[in-house]
């Protein structure tokens, strides 16, 4: 079996082992280091060790009895909805527009729609921070809404462009010779075949507020900390054991997510 | 099969189209087309990929705007007004069925729209559904159908809301050999008993031949003939259309005071020249030709040449005869000759009615005819 | 509706149809207006504003925020960050083209699982990752623990909070980014031509690197244009696994903040990094093309 040919250039599976191997070790890397947080989390030291001397769940117990890191939390999940939302609507009309617009000046503004993918993340936070002090903005929730829709909108744009792109544009020609207005053509027509690309978008806006560490870090003060701002404090500060535990719930919440995104999208790339 | 046009439905219009423009950079697509379309009637328009007539086709529809121009459905202006104000019916070539919606959704859409009742819509979805022969088909989705099957759909989905003009972009070149020519049929029998105003686009000349009342010609945003079938057939105005319309075969003629001339010899008309200019052709149809046998009828117009064979195709018979300076041209007949057939190699005469004979100019008008 | 009287010259309705045309583009770009606005103001302007900013010293404007940069300290933060970038980069390359070689010939549903533990770390959170390697890599963590039960060390090796440290952890960070573009070149390089080459007597390690390697090379550039300007200005990973000995730029723009609360050289920090960002982006736009960095889905 290793010697028959593994591509149609003749070279034998025996002379590429060194290649599947070296690539099952890097996919390893990807994967496993994550994964091993979890029987961290069962750990019942207060130290990182592994294996860990002793099972339990206190630091699950830690986690939910604590006042903190629930209002934590709630709040990153409040910032990541409104987020989801705004981004979404936003970015799709955005997308829209941009998609079937032909003017020359189309170009400047998908390079400005663009350019909060491209600038350093430090850079956003500290900008913002300064804009978001004299006006009061700064540890609210509509402040970090605004901040990290910046950051999702460029994400739903690619996602939903991608839609349009593989839409037969005839459709909504259809249905405006039909009496549709533009509006009405996008609601009843293009809207329900894209959603896919709307939703898939909507998830990775919510993923990224989620998980958004910096400018929460410059943002999120006080009582309106979000889960990773107190997560990063944590971390650098003194090494807490209830991270682990939080990890383990993120990755199963990572892992239901992927799920539904890759029920969304078969068969497409990101 | 060609009712009277003009007769139209009670609420179909006609078109004046004036002037209209479109430049795309240095490329011309319209070039400052006039076109008047009688209310009732199916008119196509006919050319090559590239003559315009998708584009002249969108802009009726309202998806494409003119540089400059004008269009007017009976007394309005309609060249401002966005597609869904201007009350037509439009099918393209991909159906563009939703698919997120069942045949009866579909054709209930516009009705919708329209802000027509529930039990209404049902009613007239079940009406449209028989008028295009699928009855009952309402609760099919849109992949369980043929391409047949979808066209039809698609037009109940384009009159259901009986819009005053109905447009339609090659709707049938999807579809196979059999499919179309059966399907060609039944869109003309439609537009017979709804009387609209149709618009029709295609670069299939026999199909523009078999459906339409008239047949506008396009070529390079251009619009180069406007005329019934048959005098497009018998009479076309230039040598590009007597090439797109039918088989023809062209020959070069000299023109000399209203005369044509070929090798020498003046060729007997039925009507003087439709044009001065010095480069002609005489455009031969195969079917209008003679192998001549024996004596020569007075009245015709005589072609030397040499047999170079027959072809049989089933309902016809093609001889291929070279003429004096190299050219190829073909005889069609649908019977055998018998005894006296002519063989390859053969000295032959060619016997063509002056009726037949057409002379047309190696460029276009100016003005269209 | 109203007659519309031919214009000498102009054509019939001309001036009423392009302002009509002009008019649906406008509308059309206004449906931008939303995100334009929200990014515009939150995102760009501040740039603006820091870059003002950067010039204000305690007695008004002056060039001190920025003479203070050229201390050696700010140039050995200057080196460090750079050189993190490219060795960053470098691994990601050399560990990324097998990988996306390999998983571009793959049968479908082979690669598409491949991808999907590619992208995996995409959809975990970044502090999980980082703390993920803190467990792994500290004295009692889980490489020492085997090293020394395996008797091949005697002394737990620093592995963290250091440069090796911050290095392995921003490899796994950035893996996906160099893999994906390369992935999606890669796959549409069609095999005609490996075929061909074959069949005109190439051996296969021939063929691969004088056919499909100079073809991979736009995802090569993708990939490495996407690692290394991310790279340069990565806060969370360094801060975390650095341990305070591998500080980068984005740390010293974090420090003056919220240590100093020093507006003005953190105004200076940040934008002598936004203009090597804008450096790096720009000479490689040069070389490729920014429309197909945007456009690259």
């Amino acid at each position: 079996m290793l010697g028959k040919a593994a591509t149609s250039t003749q070279i034998t599976h025996l002379q590429r082992l060194w290649l599947y191997l070296l690539c099952g070790l890097v996919v390893v890397f990807l994967v496993a280091p994550t994964l091993l947080v979890v029987p961290m989390s069962f750990s019942d030291s207060r130290f990182l060790q592994f294996p860990p001397p002793a099972w339990s769940l206190r630091w699950y117990r830690a986690y939910f009895n604590s006042i903190e890191w629930r209002d934590a939390t709630f709040i990153s999940l409040q910032v990541a909805i409104w987020t989801m939302l705004v981004s979404t609507v936003t970015g799709t009309m955005a997308a829209y527009g941009l998609h079937y617009c032909r003017l020359s000046l189309r170009r400047s503004v998908q390079i400005a729609l663009a350019l909060p993918m491209m600038i350093p993340v430090i850079l956003i936070a500290v900008g913002v921070f300064m804009l978001f002090a004299p006006l009061g903005l700064n540890s609210t929730i509509s402040g970090l809404v605004l901040a990290h829709s910046t950051l999702a909108i460029p994400l739903v744009m690619i996602s939903v462009s991608a839609g349009l792109r593989n839409f037969d544009a005839n459709q909504e020609m259809v249905a405006r010779s039909l009496g549709a207005s533009r509006i009405r053509a996008f609601l009843t027509v293009t809207l329900p075949q894209i959603a896919n690309s709307v939703v898939s978008g909507a998830l990775l806006a919510f993923v990224t507020s989620f998980d958004e560490v910096v400018i929460s870090l410059f943002v999120a003060g006080g009582d309106k900390a979000t889960l990773t701002r107190r997560m990063f404090l944590a971390l650098r500060d003194e090494i807490d054991p209830t991270i682990a535990a939080i990890s383990t719930l993120l990755i199963l919440f990572s892992i239901v997510l992927v799920g539904a995104s890759q029920f969304l999208r078969p068969g497409s790339k990101t | 099969m060609t009712p009277e046009a003009g007769r139209g439905g009670a609420a179909s219009l006609p078109i004046t189209i004036r002037r209209l423009t479109k430049r795309y950079g240095k490329f011309t697509a319209l070039d400052h087309i006039d076109l008047e379309i009688k209310s009732g009637e199916f008119i196509t328009l006919l050319g090559p990929s590239g003559s315009g007539k998708t584009t002249l086709l969108m802009m009726l529809g309202g998806f494409v705007q003119p540089d400059s121009g004008s269009i007017r459905f009976g007394d309005q202006e309609v060249v401002l007004l966005p597609p869904h104000k201007r009350g037509i019916g439009m099918v393209f070539q991909n159906y563009a069925l939703f698919p997120h919606m069942n045949v009866a959704a579909n054709l209930g859409y516009p009705l919708k729209l329209r802000g027509c009742r529930r039990d209404e819509i049902a009613d007239r979805v079940a009406k449209a559904l028989e008028l295009v022969e699928l009855g009952g088909y309402g609760e099919r989705g849109v992949h369980q159908l043929s391409g047949g099957q979808k066209q039809r759909v698609a037009l109940a989905r384009a009159i259901i809301f009986e819009p005053r003009i109905l447009l339609m972009d090659e709707p049938l070149s999807a579809l196979d050999k059999n499919l179309r020519e059966k399907m060609q049929l039944e869109i003309r029998r439609l537009h017979d008993r709804l009387g609209l105003t149709s618009v029709y686009v295609t670069h299939d000349q026999r199909e523009a031949l078999t459906m339409s009342d008239r047949i506008a010609v396009l070529n390079r945003g251009r619009l180069v003939q406007l005329d019934q079938p048959r005098d497009l057939y018998e009479q076309p105005a230039s040598r590009f259309i007597a090439d797109f319309i039918g088989e023809t075969h062209c020959v070069p003629v000299d023109v000399h005071d209203g005369k044509a001339l070929l090798f020498g010899k003046v060729l007997q008309l039925d009507r003087p020249l439709r044009s001065a200019a010095r480069a002609q052709s005489l455009a031969l149809r195969p079917e209008k030709l003679h192998l001549l046998v024996g004596d020569v009828p007075p009245q015709l117009n005589v072609i030397e040449g040499k047999l170079r064979q027959h072809v049989f195709q089933g309902d016809s018979i093609v001889s291929y005869v070279t003429l004096a300076d190299g050219r190829e041209i073909a005889v069609r007949r649908s019977q055998g000759f018998g005894e006296r057939a002519p063989e390859p190699g053969d000295s032959v005469r060619i016997g063509i009615a002056p009726r037949d004979t057409i002379i047309v100019p190696d460029d276009e008008p100016t003005a269209p005819t | 509706m109203t007659m519309a009287h031919s214009e000498a010259g102009q054509g019939l309705n001309a001036t009423a149809l392009e302002r009509s045309a002009r008019n649906e583009q406008l509308r059309l770009l206004f449906l931008c207006a939303p995100a334009l606005l929200l990014i515009g103001i939150v995102a760009l302007a501040p740039m603006g504003w820091l870059s003002g900013l950067s010039f204000v010293g305690k007695d008004g404007l002056t060039f001190a925020n920025y003479e203070r940069l050229l201390h050696p300290s700010y140039q050995l933060t200057l080196l460090s960050t750079f050189q993190l970038a490219f060795v960053v980069t470098a691994i990601c390359l050399v560990l990324g083209y097998p990988l996306a070689y390999l998983t571009a010939q793959m049968r479908p549903r082979a690669a598409s699982l491949v991808m999907l533990c590619v992208l995996f770390p995409f959809w975990t959170s970044l502090l999980v990752r980082t703390y993920a390697w803190l467990v792994i890599l500290q004295r009692k963590g889980i490489v020492n623990t085997w090293l020394e039960n395996l008797g091949l060390i005697d002394e737990p090796l620093r592995l963290v909070y250091n440069f090796t440290g911050t290095t392995i952890g921003m490899v796994h960070v950035m893996l996906p980014f160099m893999v994906l573009p390369l992935y999606a070149a890669m796959k549409s390089i069609s095999p005609d031509y490996l075929q061909a080459a074959a069949s005109l007597g190439a051996p296969p390690v021939k063929a691969f690197w004088q056919v499909f390697v100079p073809q991979s090379i736009p995802g090569v550039i993708a990939g490495l244009i996407v690692v290394f300007v991310l790279s340069l200005g990565f806060y969370v990973t360094p801060a975390l696994l650095g341990g305070g000995k591998v500080m980068m730029w984005s740390m010293q723009v974090e420090r003056a903040m919220e240590v100093y609360a020093d507006w003005g050289a953190a105004s200076a920090l940040g934008v002598v990094l936004l203009v090597m960002t804008i450096g790096v982006l720009w000479l490689i736009s040069r070389l490729v093309g920014i429309g197909s960095l945007i456009e690259r889905d």
